[in-house]
């Protein structure tokens, strides 16, 4: 037992260190309010001490580390995206219903004439990253010379002696916090809409580098009837605009059409999945992409598994001379990355310049026209592909035992009988299970077509229904690409593409089975 | 069932011993191979070409380059910070590989070799997880660890150490049965000859079983390396910052900026960035090809 103590020593070291990491991180965490986040990484401390710290549960100490990863950051964000596609989460809808009557009523905070000016200096917490931490507001009173720290939450007094002032009377440092220069300041675009509350909807704002006003917001909130009041008309002496929700927006109640561009994130139910599937836009859109979809992934593996099952057939001939080179040189397109194949055949299948048309005096808008595009994420497909299918083929033909054809060719059956009765039987037994994985890899292949087309061509007018388009690529673009991002939505898209390859591969599999039962 | 390697090399030089001696009709086979070796080679040509093409644009890039030049590949480091994509690339790739064969391995050795409750459950479990990747919850995975960057900026969005964490999510799930399959052909009278000498189940998985599995490893590194090397959806989602990007992302960014202008140096690049992948192809070729059959076999 000696002998095995600077393991001993090395193991409780390893856990003092990665306790320490959490340790403090969920100090960060707390600091910042995202008291979730330190609960669970609680949890996750007591696990390692519970797992590593005693000599019971064997089999935990080797699943922990995979275990914690496989749920933060696989079950987890497959939780999270079912739960976002029941939300209207995305553009203007990304706070709850409170803080957008917040930041409603504190934006058109405006400044009340006569009032006195603070003096600003902009700040973050001490430690904080300067271009994106949340700001700090340190303002010093004109009047009572009293100094503030002014946050997203409210005003909270300084001790004099905590902070230093230049010449001019303004703060230059501020103990626990670290003041920007003026270069900082321009940078941060967000103190634009940064305001400090104050007493009774007031608020402070920015203005300029270096001073800020109390001023009086001009759209306020009645509780009580659910409305938001602007009074911005009444200085022209019109009626206030009136604003109800309704959708997760606040709706002016005269007209329909006026709607306050931020709304609230809340839960919308099955409305993602039904406007797929029954608004007639979206549902033309979605069912013109799932068509696509289900072709390019069938295409593919069928194309990929018939040439590669056609050379292995090829080569598996032992009186083929240099087969092994041969081989080594089929296997290239699959050694290259795939990014790099994706891009290279994009260019090649450039109308101008590409090879393609260089080699072949065609003068086609590959990438431009819809159905030329299809053929030529197919064409490059199969070259991405086929060597895969040519080594596990090459390899099921290979682990066919001799005599079963031996036996055939005894019995008179041709070479191709034998290939059809014999050889493909055996062969789809062992790859059957590779040709869905395979399927349900392609069905959401979106490098391919991404590094290709980006889902285009947009044809006809259509900018958000591309001719290559697959349902993932088309996620892709609603939730980080399009001018309003909808997280909603793109997850909902989510849950249908696995909804399919899952039923798909059901199915799959048991077909598989069937065949397996042949045997 | 699993065949082992040496079994099916085995049935090979069987069929090769009973195989037809006929010598007439093979030259048609000669000519079909050919036309699949141009198939297979002509667009690597057109890489090579188009690097080596002095001119460097995608108009000027003909299969058969009229004179050959290294200036591309020069253009391409003053043109972009081609050197930190291939170091982050490297990283990201390296360790993530590492990570995921460490986790898939010790997870395989449990489910290999001790049986507890919940063992099926929890290979069923890994199983249908499957079903539903990481990439698909790319939404999630953006809000997530934009919430993280909130208070934790080293592992947040546009850092490689938030990617290389998210890639980890699936690296029990994905190599776990294939691993498993291999543990699995390792006689357990090993390990119980070794326990009888008084090793621990640690030292017995550190010293001995881990060596002794090690092509089913390096298969497994190999494929989740190269599976990394080409990943885009995530790497687009979180790497923004030029110097912080991996070659796919880079690479991509810089053709998209010009198509016609810069296809000589991306075409530099994709050379030099396909080297790692094809070194490792040609140098675990058997491992990785008995690796793949194994899995199509079972």
């Amino acid at each position: 037992m000696k002998s095995r103590s600077p393991y001993v020593i090395l193991k409780w070291a390893i856990i003092a260190v990665v306790l320490a990491g959490i340790v403090y991180a969920a100090g960060l965490f707390a600091a910042n309010g995202q008291l979730i986040l330190v609960v669970v990484l609680g949890l996750i401390g007591l696990a390692i001490l519970a797992v590593y710290a005693t000599r019971r549960a064997v089999p935990m100490k080797y699943l922990l580390p995979g275990l914690i990863f496989f749920l933060a950051f696989q079950i987890w964000p497959a939780v999270f995206t079912g739960a976002t596609s029941f939300t209207n989460w995305g553009d203007g809808h990304s706070l709850t219903k409170q803080e957008s009557i917040k930041a409603i009523t504190q934006s058109s905070v405006v400044e009340v004439q006569g009032q006195p000016r603070y003096e600003l200096s902009v700040a973050v917490k001490e430690g904080g990253d300067v271009a994106t931490a949340d700001p700090v507001y340190i303002l010093t009173n004109p009047q009572t010379k009293q100094v503030y720290a002014g946050t997203k939450d409210g005003l909270t007094e300084l001790s004099a002696t905590d902070v230093t002032r230049n010449d001019l009377g303004r703060v230059t440092a501020a103990k626990g916090y670290t003041i920007l220069n003026g270069r900082q300041v321009n940078a941060r675009q967000d103190l634009d809409d940064f305001t400090v509350p104050t007493r009774g909807g007031a608020a402070i704002k920015k203005v300029g580098l270096s001073e800020a006003y109390e001023g009086k917001p001009t759209v306020t909130y009645d509780a009580g009837r659910d409305r938001i009041i602007d009074h911005r008309p009444e200085a022209q002496g019109q009626p206030a605009k009136v604003y109800g929700p309704s959708n997760a927006t606040w709706v002016n109640v005269q007209n329909p059409d006026d709607r306050l561009a931020q709304g609230w994130k809340e839960n919308v139910g099955f409305a993602n999945f039904k406007n797929a599937l029954t608004n007639d836009t979206l549902r033309a859109g979605f069912l013109k992409i799932a068509g696509w979809n289900f072709v390019f992934a069938i295409v593919s593996v069928l194309s990929t598994f018939l040439l590669g099952l056609a050379l292995a057939l090829l080569f598996n001939d032992e009186r083929l001379k240099g087969k092994k080179v041969m081989r080594a040189v089929l296997i290239l397109p699959y050694a290259l990355p795939g990014f790099v194949t994706a891009l290279v055949w994009a260019s090649m299948f450039n109308q101008q310049f590409g090879l393609i048309n260089n080699l072949t005096g065609l003068t086609v808008d590959w990438l431009g026209n819809g159905i030329a595009a299809k053929f030529a994420i197919l064409l490059t497909n199969l070259w991405l592909g086929f060597p895969y299918m040519f080594i596990v083929c090459t390899g099921a033909l290979q682990s066919i035992p001799g005599d079963v054809k031996e036996a055939a060719a005894i019995d008179g059956a041709s070479g191709f009988r034998t290939v059809r009765s014999i050889t493909m039987p055996l062969v789809l037994v062992a790859v059957g299970p590779l040709l869905i994985a395979s399927f349900a890899f392609n069905f959401n292949n979106f490098s391919l077509i991404f590094l290709m087309t980006e889902g285009g061509p947009f044809e006809g007018g259509q900018s958000a229904i591309g001719s290559t388009d697959l349902l993932i690529t088309y996620a892709y673009r609603l939730a980080f690409t399009s001018a309003a991002p909808n997280f909603g939505y793109a997850a909902a898209i989510s849950i249908f593409i696995f909804l399919i390859v899952a039923v798909a591969s059901w199915f799959g599999f048991r077909q598989t089975k069937a065949l397996e039962e042949v045997n | 069932m699993a065949i082992a390697t040496h079994e099916r090399l085995e049935v090979a030089n069987q069929i090769q011993v009973v195989g037809h001696k006929r010598r007439t009709g093979t030259w048609w086979k000669y000519a079909l191979a050919g036309v699949a070796l141009v198939w297979a080679l002509f667009p690597i040509v057109f890489i090579v070409s188009a690097a080596m093409n002095p001119s460097g644009t995608l108009s000027t890039t003909s299969l058969v380059p009229n004179n050959a030049g290294l200036d591309n590949f020069t253009e391409l480091f003053s043109l972009r910070p081609y050197g930190s994509w291939y170091k982050n690339t490297l990283i990201v790739c390296g360790v993530g590989a590492f990570a995921s064969v460490f986790i898939g391995a010790s997870a395989a050795y449990v489910f290999s070799r001790m049986r507890f409750r919940g063992r099926r459950v929890s290979l069923m479990i890994l199983l249908l997880a499957q079903m539903f990747p990481v990439m698909l919850a790319f939404v999630a995975i953006y809000l997530t660890f934009f919430t993280i960057g909130e208070a934790l900026p080293g592992i947040g969005l546009n850092t490689q150490a938030g990617l290389i964490l998210a890639y980890l999510g699936g690296a029990m799930g994905a190599n776990v049965w294939l691993l498993k399959g291999y543990f699995d052909t390792v006689p357990r009278e090993l390990d119980e000859a070794a326990k009888v000498d008084g090793a621990s189940h640690a030292r017995i998985f550190f010293t001995m079983t881990l060596r002794l599995v090690m092509p089913i490893l390096v298969t497994v590194g190999m494929l989740s390396f190269v599976g990394l090397f080409s990943e885009f959806l995530l790497a687009s989602i979180f790497l923004k910052d030029a110097d912080n990007q991996t070659l796919a992302v880079g690479l991509w960014s810089l053709l998209k900026a010009d198509k016609n202008k810069y296809f000589g140096p991306f075409c530099a690049g994709a050379l030099l960035a396909s080297l790692p992948v094809m070194g490792l192809y040609f140098g675990v070729q058997r491992w990785l090809v008995s690796g793949l059959t194994q899995g199509s076999v079972k």
